[in-house]
């Protein structure tokens, strides 16, 4: 499997606007990376959200080889925004590729700070702006580059690159990813960053493939037991 | 029409309160719902009027709903199960001042501080009315984002029509996921409120709120009116959806989550080629017994499904005067049915239908 031309850095972090889509496709791209290395790991820095967290996926992780790095508390009753210590390990550990999901805003990049150092001291790493267009309140350009600006002064971090991830649940159509391509160039024009890829259901994928450049196909690993079943 | 937006349940019922015309909102955090409190400690303060004020518990918040309420402006507090509880008291007071107001319950797991995980286990709670006397509470019960807008701004609308509390009963589930939603809003009723508490002018008589009746049969009678109020709410304001049961042999009824999963477990069974529907109830109280006792005609058995442990069965047993059996499927302290333990108790009740 290729890795859509992405070159990843060897620690990719992806932040956004709350119920952007950062945990799913920190997920797929961890999946990704497991293609051509053994050695991934994928940690939870969210300490925003109770529900619907990168351990949902604990099954497909661990099938691919991929450490998962989470609170031990998260999926459980305690409601408490801890962080794990072995996240450290992700920094100490230079043979490894790792993936970081971080919590939604500002309040959810908090938690990336205390790790900023270490990051920028090795200089090989990428933060990911994703964002969503039908989000509501963050659909126009301006607002989504002021959302920026409150992640990056909280994370202490700017961003390299933006992740489209535009969609309407399970609404989405090819139609759905096409008039989001405007709203994402218009970010990128504002915020001086590159479009670093396109995210889409994999149902989508080969309609739109070769349309929008650096196109990737996500996959829900968690099929909640209340959506509709797929035919 | 505009546009779907993808939102969170708990973000998708703020926005609905705010169109509305609510500008009041009074709370204290508590997961799954804290996404409401935050996403008006956002809003309101850009919007003309709009107050957010997270309070120093929850038995001020409720109180200070019951304050704006008494001025006849819009106003809602939201909370998870455990601060429900606490905000009981304020619930009964509101109901015995007659005063309309917008409560919600994104429901965890309990009982006592229980858990964060999504629940149903505050129905009976809520359609029997959380505090002390005789009150009810309209209840309405969403199943999906869009509901979870659709059914606020109907809360407020039936809150002022009737003078009374509405309690959204949501779950964690509900107020967690998200989903394409549509906005349009197509009517904000508005009604007249001469009772309100808003200054005379020097040009009437004082209106005062109240709730303490020094004379028994003064209260016995009000006691009575307003369950005039009621007995027209349940005849006329019951709300529900069927689905597929023109031929059913079995009747799940579920609402919210429950529903959603129910309906997927409804729709593997008749692949089997089993005759299974579903009545959903919208509104809790008032809960649709006519359409359970006319499908009781019909149909050889009923199943509760629940994320409890078997509360709305009682309802269902006296709707339809228990001439069916009720099966009861349920989890319970945060775990959701699957489609699985819904399609193996359809099995145990056409099973049982067959001996």
């Amino acid at each position: 499997m290729d890795t859509f031309g992405l070159n990843p850095k060897r620690i990719t972090v992806f932040a956004g606007h709350y119920g952007s889509g950062k945990t799913n496709i920190a997920i797929n791209y961890a999946l990704m990376l497991s293609k051509n290395s053994d050695k991934v790991s994928i940690a939870d820095l969210d300490i925003v959200n109770p529900y619907f967290r990168t351990k949902d996926s604990a099954k497909a992780l661990e099938e691919n080889g991929i450490k998962l790095i989470s609170s031990e508390y998260a999926n459980t009753n305690v409601d408490t925004p801890a962080l794990p210590a072995e996240i450290y390990s992700v920094f100490e550990d230079q043979s490894r590729v790792a993936v970081i999901d971080v919590g939604g805003d500002d309040r959810g990049a908090l938690a990336l700070g205390r790790y900023v150092p270490f990051m920028e001291e090795e200089g090989n790493y990428e933060m990911l702006f994703v964002i969503n267009k039908h989000r509501f309140l963050t659909g126009d350009a301006e607002r989504t580059i002021e959302i920026m600006k409150e992640i990056e002064s909280a994370a202490k971090l700017s961003f390299t690159g933006i992740v489209n991830n535009s969609n309407i649940g399970e609404e989405t159509t090819a139609q759905t990813v096409l008039n989001s391509v405007s709203y994402a160039e218009e970010v990128s024009a504002l915020s001086g960053l590159p479009i670093k890829m396109t995210t889409v259901k994999s149902s989508l994928f080969d309609e739109l493939n070769g349309k929008i450049e650096n196109i990737v196909p996500l996959d829900l690993y968690v099929r909640q037991s209340w959506l509709k079943e797929e035919k | 029409m505009s546009e779907k937006v993808l939102m969170k349940g708990n973000e998708a019922l703020a926005e609905a309160a705010i169109m509305a015309g609510c500008r009041h909102y009074f709370g204290y955090p508590i997961t799954p719902q804290t996404e409401v409190a935050a996403y008006m400690s956002k809003r309101l303060p850009k919007i003309e009027g709009g107050v957010f004020l997270q309070a120093e518990s929850e038995v001020a918040a409720i109180n200070m709903v019951m304050g704006v309420a008494s001025t006849g402006k819009r106003v809602m507090t939201s909370s998870s199960s455990p601060g429900i509880s606490l905000k009981s008291e304020g619930i009964s007071y509101i109901a015995g001042c007659d005063l309309p107001a917008l409560i919600v319950n994104v429901q965890r797991g309990g009982p006592g501080l229980g858990g964060i995980q999504p629940s149903q286990s505050d129905y009976t709670q809520a359609t029997k009315g959380p505090g002390h006397g005789d009150f009810r509470l309209i209840v309405l019960a969403p199943a999906s984002v869009q509901e979870m807008v659709d059914m606020t701004v109907k809360g407020f609308d039936l809150a002022d029509k009737y003078q009374m509390p509405v309690m959204l009963l949501s779950d964690g589930t509900m107020g967690q996921m998200m989903e394409p939603v549509s906005l349009d809003i197509s009517e904000v009723k508005t009604y007249e409120k001469p009772w309100a508490v808003t200054g005379t002018k020097g040009e009437r008589k004082p209106n005062i709120v109240n709730s303490l009746y020094l004379k028994p049969d003064e209260l016995e009678k009000v006691n009575f009116e307003r369950y005039e109020r009621y007995a027209k709410i349940e005849k006329e304001e019951a709300l529900w959806e069927e689905y597929k049961m023109e031929d059913a042999e079995v009747c799940i009824v579920a609402f919210g989550v429950a529903a959603r999963v129910s309906q997927n477990a409804i729709d593997r069974a008749r692949e089997k080629g089993i005759k299974v529907g579903m009545i959903r109830p919208i509104t809790l109280w008032p809960f649709p017994k006519e359409a359970l006792k006319k499908a009781s005609e019909k149909v050889n058995k009923f199943i509760s499904v629940e994320l409890n442990m078997g509360q709305m069965i009682d309802d269902i047993r006296l709707a339809i005067e228990c001439k069916k059996e009720v099966l009861l499927c349920n989890r319970t302290g945060g775990m959701i049915p699957t489609v699985e333990n819904v399609l193996s108790k359809i099995d145990e009740a056409i099973e049982g239908g067959r001996k």
